[in-house]
């Protein structure tokens, strides 16, 4: 395994940018937590849980992608609910958020650190 | 209340007046204090006889007021094919014909009328019907077998109705009235002849001014002497008509009486009840006979001496009594006996003084004879009022007018705009008062129809639904729908079409759309067309009309993004994040070797295996790094994709047919195979059914699917518009007796006309009562082609057929796509722990956690396994 110390962060390579079409998500294994890593088209990358909240299922990494304003978000599989690329912020339910992680593209490769406090 | 205290209300009668009576004292609160007992003479609970025509398409449930034949209130019971035979008014009790006695605190006569027969020799021959109940229509239909011509004798709005029957069942119809215009009740003498135009262009025969002298017996008739006293009667069954004063008699071997109805009081007479002039139980304002304690409504009621042969007025009677009997002070006083109704496809009204028996009325005529339409008004001797008026050919004025003579508003400045052609049918500008009533067989105007709206109905279905406004007769189902939009615009409400934030346009804007640009990416389409970078509602969207148009595959790299939670992975998404496995049965039909393949599959994948509405197998329980491996052993031994995950078709269900079963009168399962095969792959708004029956019995419930076939004796009757689900809906007829090649031909426009012009996620049914028209629209593109557009449909159903493939095969054939397919992108070994299963009666089951489970401290080796897995090693 890869692991890049940055600071106190330690960043886990999972693919590179170019593994992930644009606008879509693939799931990835992070320290035994499922990730789902996301690429828009202007090649941004996300990364939140995989773990949908609303249907208990590790599924969000096979949502839809769009935008909802200026707000990038995926629509769970499952039930539709939208969650923040940003902010994994449920954007119909403000009570509701899936966690975010730390994440870098760097020479082409993505990189998904530690998860941020105070999400999910 | 004890019980014993509670009241006994006996009603004699069900059908549609008896059962509106019941209804209206269950929601008035009656059945709180009494007991209803309801006896109906006919083997079945009310139906809908206005609507007798539609039976041989629609069928008796569809009909039917109360399929269940039990009343939801359990305090109301219905005895069904009990006939009461006598009535004490003193003892307050009646006699059924079993003899059994029941007493009663209040007795409701909803009898009705009986067909009038004249006294014409030969009326009692065999082929002689009346034109009543669904049991003569059942005699109609078995008598049209065999039979070449026949005649409807009476010419009023009835009689044209049994004509209408005889020449849908295939007979050449002739129409035989004594007056010399048709309809002479209703419509005036120019209105008869255009009428009657019309009717001959449809090829039945219109004879007026004729009387029936008698009916002449076929070749095999004698004389049987049945009784000594009585004489002969003449056997056998008819063979012509004979008239007065003419030689040459017509010939004809089926007649259908409609010359009037006559209301059945004979129970009223046997018991003593005052009786009309011209027969009706006599009854006050309030429904009540010379006995205080019986009643009478409907057709066998005359208020004030004068009997009411249409059902609105005998709603209101119902309506009346229910009140009455709770103490209330409603009356009855008369009715609106205006009527509208299309005949054989034309459109007649009548409504107000239709006939300007008002002194010194003026009339203002407009007709054309080459398209057959009249329509004439009837104007107050100043010009200011509305008194009444007659159309034909073209009633779409009739919501508006008839609302103006009802309310008494006064005219605009030129009404002979209201009968111009191009003038809408809704009138112009024209606003009716809010006390003008709307719809007159359930008495609602157009303040109730806004107060709905006020009260949240958000469609005109909403408000029919609320207020009952145009479901009985339908003829102002227009009306509604304008009035609630124009209450929309006027509250600054729109009914916004738009298909998401990111294109304002509906699914069938869009279509075209990219119909003309041909489009072939999403991107192509949202930088043209749309803003933002679409959503889940968009997305699936466009990827349904692509498909639609194109027919590439759904994973293909540029579009695969647009692809819904199942189309994604082409397998259906369960609860846990796992997937299920259909492979394509067509029409239900399996080899033993295919089963063993299914059941191989199943057992070696450990998955949970289940038969399907549809006739086919389901697998649950796969993983999606496991859907490969798992559709490799199954395109092997020859499945396809069953498209289970798609909004698109589904299957085409089937019965054994005529191949096997001693009923079946042509090969279902063939053709059900045959139309599977053919639609499989096709895309469209909503997913989509089949069903293909071997006879009349229906086994495969074709009439739920969204096209139904069933087979007769003479080719296929084609029904469209029926589904399941949470709002079932039956199929109507579409076409009947098709060929195959018919019936391929007007399924291939039927469902690509669907697949253009239907809202997302629009069923077959709804889009049907979203089109202006309905049914009858569908069937004029589809049937009669009037928008050209038959080859053009066909074409591209062709060029769906002609470049289907099967998208898993194709998949798997292609490493770009299989990459997906792995449970992490850095880990395709490890599965993911999410998904994790129980057990129940022997199969897996999905468990769901309410937290995520992690995988224990795993060491992943020292380089990122990035990259695309072999079949071998998804497994």
């Amino acid at each position: 395994m890869t692991e890049t110390q940055t600071q106190t962060v330690t960043y886990i390579a999972v693919c590179r940018l170019d593994d992930i079409d644009p606008e879509t998500g693939i799931a990835a294994l992070v320290r035994g937590e499922a990730v789902a890593v996301f690429r828009t088209l202007d090649d941004r990358v996300f990364a939140l849980s995989n773990f949908d909240p609303y249907g208990h299922a590790s599924v969000l990494a096979r949502g839809i992608l769009g935008t909802r304003g200026e707000v990038p978000f995926v629509a769970s599989p499952l039930l539709k609910q939208p969650f923040s690329l940003e902010s994994g912020q449920c954007l119909d339910d403000p009570s509701v958020s899936v966690a975010t992680y730390e994440v870098e593209v760097v020479d082409g490769e993505i990189r998904v650190g530690a998860r941020r406090h105070g999400t999910g | 209340m004890s019980p014993h205290l509670r009241k006994k209300v006996v009603v004699v009668g069900h059908g549609m007046v008896g059962h509106r009576f019941v209804t209206a004292a269950i929601e008035r609160g009656l059945t709180e204090t009494h007991d209803i007992v309801v006896f109906g003479e006919e083997p079945r609970p009310a139906y809908d006889r206005v609507a007798l025509t539609s039976f041989f398409e629609v069928g008796a449930e569809a009909l039917s007021f109360l399929p269940s034949g039990v009343y939801e209130d359990p305090r109301v019971t219905l005895r069904t094919s009990t006939s009461v035979v006598e009535i004490d008014i003193a003892a307050q009790t009646v006699m059924l014909a079993d003899g059994e006695e029941m007493a009663y605190d209040e007795l409701v006569l909803a009898t009705g009328a009986a067909p009038f027969v004249p006294p014409v020799p030969g009326s009692e021959l065999g082929n002689v019907f009346v034109y009543r109940t669904i049991e003569d229509l059942e005699a109609i239909r078995e008598a049209a077998k065999t039979a070449k011509a026949g005649a409807v004798i009476g010419g009023g709005l009835l009689g044209l109705e049994a004509a209408n029957a005889l020449h849908q069942l295939g007979v050449k119809t002739h129409v035989v009235e004594m007056n010399p215009r048709l309809m002479s009740v209703q419509i005036d003498e120019a209105g008869g002849r255009v009428l009657g135009k019309h009717i001959t262009d449809l090829g039945l025969t219109v004879h007026t001014g004729v009387m029936t002298e008698s009916i002449s017996p076929d070749a095999v008739a004698e004389i049987s002497v049945v009784d000594e006293d009585e004489g002969g009667v003449l056997d056998g069954k008819v063979s012509a008509l004979r008239f007065k004063d003419v030689e040459e008699p017509l010939p004809v071997d089926m007649i259908v009486f409609s010359a009037g109805i006559r209301p059945r009081d004979a129970l009223a007479r046997a018991a003593g009840l005052d009786l009309a002039e011209r027969g009706g139980v006599l009854v006050d304002e309030q429904c009540r006979s010379s006995d205080p304690h019986v009643w009478a409504v409907g057709e066998c009621a005359a208020p004030g001496g004068r009997m009411y042969g249409l059902v609105a007025p005998g709603y209101d009677m119902a309506e009346v009594v229910a009140d009455a009997l709770l103490g209330g002070q409603g009356t009855f006083t008369g009715a609106d006996m205006s009527t509208k109704l299309k005949l054989l496809g034309v459109d007649v009204a009548s409504f107000g003084d239709a006939h300007g028996t008002t002194p010194d009325c003026l009339e203002l005529t407009y007709s054309d004879a080459v398209a057959g339409v009249y329509k004439k008004l009837v104007i107050s001797e100043d010009g200011t009022r509305l008194l009444g008026g007659v159309l034909v050919g073209d009633a779409s004025a009739y919501g508006l007018l008839r609302p103006m003579v009802a309310s008494g508003m006064t005219l605009p400045e030129n009404p002979e705009e209201l009968i111009l052609p191009q003038s809408s049918g809704g009138g112009g500008g024209i606003q009716l008062p809010p006390e003008a009533q709307i719809c007159s067989c359930n008495n609602v105007t157009r303040g109730d129809i806004e107060a709905a709206v006020d009260n949240g109905c958000e469609s005109a279905a909403e408000v029919t639904k609320e207020t009952k406004a145009g479901s009985t007769c339908g003829s102002c189902k227009v009306q509604v729908k304008k009035i609630v939009e124009d209450y929309f615009t006027a509250q600054g409400k729109t009914v916004d079409t738009s298909l998401c934030e990111h294109f304002a346009m509906t699914r069938a804007e869009l279509f075209d759309v990219v119909l003309i640009h041909g489009y072939k990416t999403f991107d192509q389409i949202i930088e043209a067309h749309g803003t933002g970078r679409g959503c889940d509602l968009c997305k699936p969207a466009v990827a349904s009309i692509l498909a639609s148009q194109l027919n590439g595959h759904v994973l293909a790299k540029e579009n695969r993004k647009l692809q819904d939670t199942n189309d994604a992975y082409l397998a259906n998404l369960q609860k846990n994040g796992s997937y299920s496995v259909v492979p394509r049965i067509p029409g239900g039909e399996i080899t033993p070797e295919g089963l063993i393949v299914i059941g191989e599959v199943a057992k070696d994948f450990g998955l949970y295996t289940k038969i399907t509405g549809g006739q086919r197998i389901d697998m649950f329980g796969a993983r999606m790094e496991d859907l490969p491996a798992i559709w490799k052993r199954l395109v092997d031994a020859g499945f396809e994709s069953g498209h289970a995950y798609g909004k698109s078709l589904r299957t085409v269900k089937s019965c054994v047919g005529s191949t096997w079963c001693r009923y079946g009168v042509q090969d279902s399962v063939g053709l059900a195979i045959m139309l599977e095969t053919r639609y499989r792959g096709l895309r469209s708004p909503h997913k989509l059914k089949g069903g293909v029956s071997g006879c009349a019995r229906e086994c495969a419930e074709a009439r739920g699917k969204d096209f139904g076939v069933i087979a007769t004796e003479k080719g296929w009757n084609l029904y469209v518009g029926g589904n399941g689900g949470a709002i079932p809906a039956h199929a109507q007829l579409l076409a009947g007796d098709l060929s195959t090649e018919e019936l391929v031909s007007y399924l291939d426009r039927f469902l690509m006309y669907y697949v253009r012009t239907a809202d997302r996620l629009q069923r077959t049914s709804t889009w049907i009562d979203s089109l202006d028209g309905g049914l009858d629209r569908v069937r004029e593109v589809v049937v009669d082609d009037v928008l050209g557009l038959g080859t053009e449909l066909e074409a591209a159903m062709a060029h769906h057929t002609e470049t289907y493939f099967d998208e898993w095969k194709a998949t798997l054939e292609d490493p770009e796509k299989l990459r997906r397919f792995v449970s992490f992108v850095n880990a395709p070994d490890i599965p993911d722990p999410n998904i994790s299963f129980g057990s129940t009666r022997g199969q897996i089951v999905p468990e769901v956690g309410e937290e995520p489970a992690a995988v224990g401290p795993v060491s992943l080796g020292a380089s990122i396994p990035v990259g695309m897995p072999t079949l071998e090693e998804t497994r």
